[in-house]
């Protein structure tokens, strides 16, 4: 991810970092995104997604780093109306309807969708005169999505765009998120939902505690955190024997329990009872994306204390 | 173009929100009627009771109206609006000036009311005088109307009424808009004068038989719009934070 040879890029990051008092947000996070791409930032809470969204738009200062946007500082991009955003939280103002609250947001932007079709690729046409305090969860979230879209925006960013929707809601919102990174918008999204990212984005960047850990083409991260956990009570093997085993990425001993983090569980579970018998109370879990995370982060050992805290 | 459409909305929107207007609106008025109802044939310091408390009542209520757009400004960060307004190309200066658009058309709303009102109680001014006042009137606001933005970032959505409230009724007594002057002489009666909240009310005065400004206002309330107005920019801008 090299970030000064990437001409044209749509984003570049670079070294960016940020603390809040002892916690490190977002941790020297090198990244660089070409126009066009449609890219997910993936990870659980508190991996620093919000935090990267808030510093690529402006809204955050970094610690030390840089953004680049289309070559500019966030700030000049906002100006110039190329930048459009969905914010984690936040709801609508009152005393407007919905169609007005959108034209209010469009009239300051230079190339500003029309009002109706961000309306209506946003699903939001159905209560369009309606008072903004009286629309549902689901509804007050196609509203903040029109008044993103409707900015025409080269570069979109949606920060759990669909943390208020149902399931209808969700699939009508990816197709309009679609037909937006077909017209060659680039646009970058943050989930929790590993299925939403290997759906929705042609890459993934693995983000977990400020730092990310993976960044690559969605089926291959898929194949990376995708995996499955054995579990048994074994007392007395090696660690070392059992990350020998066929099918085994990562293995932990836990006083008598040993974690075997697999890339092939099958083969994992038959190569451990072919060696160890004796091994009893086995578990295999389809693993969460948390328990991936720490896995890959493991690997890397950048911090030890943290993660024998948390697998503890 | 750009900015005809922002601010009709926000004042659409301000103006939409009727029980804040009527409420901005209401105070001053049935304070004023119930007062001077009951003083109207009275004189005090040498003015007829309903010119008097017209000119105080417009000063106080002017000046409310301008500050409390600090409410609705607590309200849009609340709401997560300011940061959503952070990342469109919404300049600062189209914000503010909305912002003071709006807490001038309230305050112009306040003024026209109770110049009816005293009309009905028997005041009687010249077109003349009337133009002196309101125009006094509403340059001594521009303070007030920037206090109130500052205000509104400034403090969470909670705590804005008390600090309106206090702020006013800490403005008025300064200023003398109950009928007595703090101090009469001396270093705080300097101090006094170096407000603007002594401006408003001699602007308010200026409609019993008084006279316009003397340069020394005309200063005051240009050095405190020159100071609150880059912090007003700043407090905008720095206030970037989820609420």
């Amino acid at each position: 991810m090299a970030t000064d040879n990437a001409p044209g890029a749509a984003i570049v990051l670079s070294h960016l970092s940020k603390s809040y008092g002892n916690v490190q947000a977002v941790r020297e996070v090198d990244l660089s995104i070409a126009p066009g791409e449609t890219v997910a930032l993936l990870g659980p809470n508190g991996a620093g997604k919000s935090t990267t969204i808030d510093m690529v738009l402006g809204l955050t200062k970094p610690d030390r780093g840089r953004v680049s946007l289309f070559g500019m500082s966030p700030a000049r991009a906002v100006a110039a109306g190329v930048v459009g955003g969905m914010l984690q939280t936040g709801s609508l103002i009152d005393h407007l309807t919905v169609r007005e609250l959108v034209t209010m947001v469009a009239s300051l932007y230079p190339r500003p969708l029309a009002v109706a079709e961000a309306l209506q690729q946003t699903g939001a046409s159905g209560f369009a005169d309606r008072a903004t305090n009286r629309l549902s969860g689901g509804q007050t979230q196609r509203v903040r999505f029109a008044v993103a879209l409707v900015a025409n925006p080269d570069l979109l960013l949606l920060d759990e765009p669909t943390a208020a929707l149902d399931v209808e809601g969700r699939r009508e919102f990816w197709a309009s998120t679609r037909s937006i990174a077909a017209q060659g918008k680039t646009v970058i999204f943050a989930t929790h939902y590993l299925e939403e990212a290997d759906a929705y984005a042609d890459r993934i960047v693995l983000m977990a505690r400020g730092r990310i850990v993976a960044d690559g083409p969605a089926t291959e991260i898929k194949a990376r955190v995708g995996g499955r956990t054995v579990r048994a009570t074994l007392p007395g093997a090696e660690v070392a024997q059992l990350a020998a085993l066929p099918g085994v990425r990562n293995a932990d001993r836990h006083g008598d329990s040993v974690i075997l983090t697999c890339t092939d569980s099958d083969a994992a579970l038959r190569g451990l009872l072919g060696r160890f018998p004796e091994a009893r109370d086995i578990e295999v879990h389809g693993s969460g994306l948390e328990e991936a995370f720490l896995a890959l982060t493991a690997d890397e050992n950048d911090d030890p204390r943290y993660v024998t805290e948390e697998t503890r | 173009m750009i900015r005809v459409t922002y601010l009709r909305y926000e004042v659409l929107r301000n103006f939409r929100n009727w029980r804040f207007i009527v409420l901005t609106l209401a105070f001053p008025l049935v304070l004023y009627f119930a007062v001077a109802t009951e003083n109207q044939h009275k004189m005090f310091n040498g003015t007829a009771f309903p010119l008097y408390f017209m000119t105080a009542m417009a000063t106080l209520g002017t000046m409310a109206s301008v500050i409390s757009g600090g409410a609705i400004i607590a309200a849009d960060r609340a709401a997560g609006w300011t940061r959503q307004m952070r990342i469109t190309p919404l300049r600062a200066a189209t914000y503010l000036r909305a912002k003071v658009v709006c807490g001038y058309l309230r305050a112009l709303l306040t003024i026209v009311l109770l110049a009816l009102a005293g009309t009905l109680l028997g005041v009687r001014l010249s077109a003349g005088e009337w133009l002196t006042v309101v125009g006094l009137l509403l340059a001594g606001l521009v303070p007030f109307a920037v206090l109130g933005i500052i205000i509104g970032h400034l403090i969470g959505t909670d705590a804005t009424a008390p600090a309106v409230g206090g702020i006013v009724t800490l403005f008025c007594l300064l200023g003398g808009v109950y009928g007595f002057q703090i101090a009469q002489s001396g270093p705080m009666l300097q101090v006094i004068k170096g407000l603007p909240s002594y401006w408003l009310v001699q602007a308010g005065k200026s409609a019993l038989g008084g006279s316009g400004w003397p340069a020394e206002g005309w200063i005051v309330a240009a050095v405190w719009t020159g100071v609150l107005v880059p912090l007003a920019v700043l407090a905008y801008r720095r206030d970037t934070s989820r609420a």
